[in-house]
């Protein structure tokens, strides 16, 4: 298979504005007579949906959740990039670009990160003119902050609750045209195949997760916007009912995934405390701007946050500020992260468990003095006193790295299109734009690029193509696929075993953790893909799943869930195992520098690693998109 | 710590419904209060009996699925969080603990503590949005907005949509949540153009739904983990009466 990115000819800066000269149109009277589907209501598909209607599409819009408010995105603390260089510091599209691709560790696409970095600066003139409440200075204009370790500020944001507010934006759009029934919406209802007619995809089969009915959508065009894969490691910041089905079952009809390994470990978040934690909570990033990150110069056994207060300056080890003197405890997420493994792998962990460092601001309350801080992160620290019962404005937080973010996803050329004709995917479900490591406020810009400026182009161009026939759902494709669907269901509910699907996800969750997480080895990969294949099969002989189909049912939900998070996690694990190299959150203890940090291997694997499913039991086939840089040097990424 | 748990189960929505009580035992005190029921239903599921069906998805407090009705009160003893934020250190070893869904008519019950919400979707949908399209719209900074006015349509712009303002209220009322989405838009330059239509037509979609009156007593405000003030419902209350009087002559 030859896979083409599809990215136009001409000057880098160029190539966005000439595709969209070029793209073909699709007559204004003639838009009502195609159909699209859009599985997921976060910021890529929200948006998506609702630029569809506007534009006078028939959309249907299908999401888990009872509402479409309530997609994950919504958690998103932080804040959303944009070039609009308002503090006059030397930002622009090109450094947005440049950043971009240099944070993500020059593994991804150049034309598709500057398309981003172009219309990043249209996603706030949008959100401002719904009614977004971003932060403002007392002019009256829009505020900034550096975030992430950029060095400007380029973060538009709304309190720690931006991807809140760019929710309920797209959603108040959503709405908009739910209304004028442009949109028709399915909530709680989930995905679970992907159907093709001659080779292109023409609906999906779903099931409605309060009477258990599978039903079957015809469309000319389906959309994935359904978020990453994080809960393959049972423990992430993703909201529990995050999962990878829509899109593996898409890539077992033929998309192909890329770069399953690309996983984000975000090092702010608050520490495990014991076995019955069932996901982790973030605290913003925006913290490393004002917190210290340390842990003691010598080992002490189950250090306390309390105990902390008294340890002596010269006793402490700031080690992020001691390793990285110019970014300091800026340095990005993935270096970030390591640093603090390291440091517990040494021993020199605090908290009950070990697995855990402090992030102190007791300089910065001296400094500013209480109110400013607690201007600045006042839900942040009555959150993490909420949850941990110790009080951040007296004692140091304790943080650890978790689960965050998947860079990787369904494979998509420059229009979004996966290699399946008609098949799109959106915002974290695709690899496009993040390389080996997202930078903070980069995801939040990248689902609304794609859902508001990109795909309601590139769409057009495929729909222009497009005869105007529907395909009715009694068709044989569509029959089929349900089937195949209640098969799966009537097994998941007929084996009643021993062990509940929380049993496995957890042992799923465990085995990727130690072997795929922040750290991975040849021998350890190997090992983790035998584990996961025993688990597979024990999972099909030995879980248990109670009730019935029809009804609302959310043990056989999961199951559906776990039993694909399983077929993912080995995939995962055969693309970290044939990544050699270490780039961005991908680290191969074999490739690294002698000062331990993450060495990249250009000449041999500056390529996307797309997947493409063989079958029950087979192995995956590898396909390969050669990376190439004409606008940027490859060099190590240096944070000292 | 051991608790005593008397929950709500109810198969579906036309089941009559009971309350059943379930012991759970070595709860840590660390624990959310959702993982605890994540306990009790690895436990029930292992005696092969049907989970408690319990809405939740982000576990942080800003989704706003989660919505139990513990202890009689919404989201349970403390203020200003969700039901997924509530931690066992706020309960006692050996203490009983009644947990119900949202009991409101328009939010009927789906199952045990889930409950269809839809009808809050239906009242954005009314109008709670400003009618632009995607693209062509103004510089970002070309409407400057002053701080205060800003911040304070933040402040109604936190609301998570979760009911609990609803649940509490011995009406049923919906105009915290009406409330908070009409002063957010209302109090925002951008909000100007529709803002007659809007209050009108989600207030009408408010009383289609079912949805009581308010009398003020203020309960949805005590109960609201985003702590949304009342005085959003006296901006929606002067909001309607000003579209209502006035003329729509140009």
């Amino acid at each position: 298979m030859k896979l083409d990115s599809k990215i136009p000819e001409g000057p880098l800066a160029e190539k966005w504005t000439k595709h969209k000269f070029n793209v073909k149109l699709v007559n204004p009277a003639n838009k009502r007579k195609y159909d699209i589907i859009v599985v997921g209501t976060g910021l890529a598909g929200a948006s998506a949906a609702a630029s569809f209607g506007e534009l006078g599409y028939n959309v249907k819009a299908f999401c888990f959740q009872d509402s479409p408010r309530r997609a994950h995105s919504i958690a998103a603390q932080g804040g959303i990039n944009a070039a609009k260089n308002y503090q006059n510091d030397g930002d622009s599209v090109f450094r947005l670009f440049y950043d971009t691709i240099k944070g993500g560790d020059y593994r991804s696409r150049e034309a598709n990160v500057h398309r981003l970095a172009e219309v990043s600066v249209n996603i706030i003139d949008q959100c401002v003119a719904q009614g977004v409440p971003f932060a403002r200075e007392y002019g009256g204009l829009l505020a900034n902050r550096s975030f992430g370790g950029a060095q400007v500020s380029r973060t538009f944001y709304a309190r720690g609750q931006t991807g809140q507010q760019l929710l309920l934006g797209a959603y108040s759009a959503l709405s908009r045209q739910i209304a004028q029934g442009k949109v028709k919406m399915y909530p709680r209802t989930e995905m679970l195949d992907l159907v093709m007619v001659d080779g292109k995809a023409r609906g999906i089969v779903a099931r409605d997760l309060v009477t258990g009915k599978i039903e079957s959508h015809s469309a000319h065009a389906v959309v994935l916007a359904t978020g990453g894969y994080g809960n393959v490691f049972f423990l992430s910041t993703n909201a529990m009912g995050s999962n990878c089905t829509a899109a593996w079952r898409a890539h077992k009809k033929g998309a192909l995934f890329a770069n399953p390994c690309y996983t984000q470990i975000h090092p702010t978040c608050i520490p495990v405390s014991g076995d019955h934690q069932s996901k982790l909570t973030l605290m913003s990033e925006s913290l490393r701007n004002d917190g210290r990150v340390w842990v003691p110069k010598e080992a002490i056994k189950g250090l306390t946050a309390k105990e902390a207060v008294s340890i002596a300056e010269e006793d402490r080890d700031y080690y992020l500020e001691r390793r990285y003197p110019s970014f300091g405890n800026l340095v990005p997420r993935d270096v970030a992260s390591r640093n603090a493994k390291y440091v517990c792998d040494e021993g020199r962990g605090v908290g009950a468990t070990g697995l855990a460092v402090f992030l102190d601001f007791a300089d910065a309350i001296k400094r500013d003095g209480r109110d400013v801080i607690e201007g600045k992160y006042g839900n942040l620290f009555d959150m993490y006193k909420q949850i941990t019962g110790d009080d951040p404005y007296e004692v140091p937080m304790m943080i650890y790295p978790a689960v965050h973010y998947t860079m990787g996803g369904l494979w998509v050329d420059y229009n979004l299109m996966t290699n399946v004709p008609g098949l799109y995917a959106a915002g974290e479900a695709n690899f496009s734009d993040h390389g080996a490591n997202r930078l903070g406020a980069s995801a939040l810009m990248q689902g609304l690029a794609d859902g508001y400026f990109v795909l309601p182009y590139t769409i057009g161009d495929y729909l222009a193509g497009m005869p105007y026939d529907q395909v009715e759902t009694d068709h044989e494709a569509f029959k089929e696929a349900e089937d195949h669907v209640k098969g799966r269901i009537g097994k998941l509910l007929s084996i009643n075993g021993n062990k509940t699907v929380d049993d496995f996800h957890k042992a799923l969750g465990k085995i990727m953790w130690e072997y795929c997480g922040m750290s991975r080895t040849e021998e350890g990969l190997k090992k983790a893909k035998g584990e996961i294949q025993e688990l597979k099969k024990e999972f099909w002989e030995n879980v248990k799943v109670v009730g019935e189909n029809e009804e609302l049912n959310m043990s056989l939900e999961k199951a559906n869930r776990v039993a694909d998070f399983l077929e993912l996690g080995e995939l995962m694990v055969d693309d970290a195992l044939n990544r050699s190299e270490s780039c961005g959150g991908h680290f191969r203890e074999e490739s690294q520098t002698e000062e331990g940090e993450a060495r990249r291997k250009d000449d041999e694997f500056s390529y996307v690693a797309a997947w493409e499913y063989k079958g029950e039991d087979q192995s995956a086939e590898l396909h390969k998109e050669d990376l190439e840089f004409e606008n940027v040097k490859l060099t190590q990424r240096s944070y000292k | 710590m051991n608790l005593t748990l008397k929950v709500w189960r109810q198969k579906n929505a036309s089941d009559k419904g009971g309350f059943e009580t379930y012991n759970v035992s070595d709860i840590s005190p660390d624990m959310s209060f959702l993982e605890m029921f994540d306990v009790l239903n690895e436990q029930l599921v292992r005696e092969g009996k049907d989970p408690v069906h319990f809405d939740h998805d982000c576990r942080e407090g800003i989704c706003g699925m989660c919505s139990m009705y513990i202890n009689g009160k919404p989201h349970g003893p403390k203020d200003a969080i969700t039901t997924c934020q509530l931690h066992m250190r706020s309960f006692n070893d050996g203490d009983t603990i009644t947990v119900e869904p949202w009991r409101a008519a328009p939010f009927p019950i789906i199952k045990d503590l889930v409950t269809d919400r839809s009808s809050f979707d239906r009242i954005i949908q009314a109008g709670g949005y400003i009618s632009v399209n995607t693209g062509g719209v103004p510089d970002a900074n070309e409407i400057p907005i002053p701080k205060k006015v800003a911040d304070e349509a933040m402040d109604a712009a936190t609301c998570i949509g979760c009911g609990a303002c609803v649940a509490a209220c011995k009406n049923a009322s919906a105009m915290l949540f009406v409330s908070a989405k009409v002063s957010q838009l209302a109090l925002l330059p951008q909000g100007q153009v529709e803002k007659k239509s809007r209050v009108e037509n989600m207030v009408a979609q408010m009383d289609d739904e079912g949805f009581g009156a308010c009398t003020n007593t203020g309960a949805c405000s005590a109960v609201c983990p985003k702590e949304i003030s009342l005085t959003n419902i006296a901006r929606l209350n002067r909001e309607y009466f000003a579209a209502k009087s006035s003329s729509d002559n140009v």
